[in-house]
């Protein structure tokens, strides 16, 4: 990630911007609505491989969906809404439903062939080997 | 980085009550639904990744407390190169308002997302006394 702190300390705007977002937060405004990402992943590597998961809780295997092209892994699911009856009601809705998509940038070429994927009390791994023809080599160095 | 911090969905919870835990670590509140139906309150919390066993349910009085471990996962020879969410462990409580019938509660967990079903005390019934003539 990027730091760019020189631009931020020259732009007066920042600390205008600062004290609006103080201002909207002690008086409960709504904040403009923020393009979240989801679901939230972490990435592992190593040299010959890389592991992603994601937290996605109450997402049934069957309604999660992977697939790659070249080096773009990409995720789709949906997660319905309980069916209401009359006369029921909720008292909180803090949890989202609705479908997703996420594509995420793998590091290297992978084995396509090797990929594997569970999804374990709502948390999604993935196993993604890194092909062959894309692992470092090292060379040898010759002393003449 | 100030932009991160709102993109993480797990909300961590600000202050864990006033009793302090042993367990070092992160904790997390979990998002809940709560339903009402005519016979029962239902309450969804998603809290993926939870050992089940350390799923952890008490109504004391009317405070409903849910709590639950995570393990956190360590991959061997690997390293964490990017990281969206953090794992933690699961504390929330509420404060329920109508009776529950504490000895009939249902728990359950699947797909990462524990489901309570508190089902409403039956209102008590007007006691009729019977006058009998002597």
């Amino acid at each position: 990630m990027l730091y760019s702190t020189f631009l931020q300390k020259t732009d007066p705007m920042r600390e205008l911007n600062r004290i609006q977002h103080e201002i909207d937060r002690l008086f409960g405004a709504e904040r403009p609505v923020k393009r979240k990402l989801f679901p939230p992943v972490n990435v592992w590597t190593n040299q010959d491989a890389a592991i992603i998961s994601a937290e996605l809780p109450g997402f049934d295997m069957k309604d999660v969906h992977l697939s790659i092209v070249g080096n773009e892994l990409t995720m789709k699911g949906k997660r319905e809404m309980p069916e209401m009856k009359d006369g029921e009601f909720f008292h909180r809705r803090e949890r989202s439903y609705g479908e997703f998509e996420r594509i995420i940038q793998l590091p290297f070429v992978v084995d396509h062939a090797k990929i594997e994927a569970s999804l374990t009390d709502g948390v999604l791994k993935i196993a993604l080997p890194r092909a062959e023809s894309d692992k470092p080599i090292n060379i040898e160095i010759k002393s003449n | 980085m100030a932009d991160k911090k709102e993109e993480i969905q797990k909300k961590e919870a600000e202050a864990v009550d006033t009793v302090e835990r042993t367990r070092s670590g992160k904790v997390f509140f979990p998002l809940v639904d709560i339903m009402e139906t005519e016979k029962e309150i239902i309450l969804f919390a998603d809290m993926p990744g939870v050992d089940k066993k350390s799923i952890d349910v008490t109504l004391e009085k009317d405070v409903l407390s849910i709590d639950a471990n995570v393990q956190p996962v360590v991959y061997d020879d690997f390293e964490l190169d990017y990281a969206e969410y953090e794992v933690g462990d699961f504390h929330r409580s509420f404060t329920l308002n109508d009776n529950v019938d504490q000895k009939k509660i249902r728990a359950g967990y699947k797909n990462g997302v524990l489901q309570l079903t508190l089902p409403k005390a039956e209102p008590e019934k007007p006691k009729r006394i019977k006058i009998v003539e002597e």
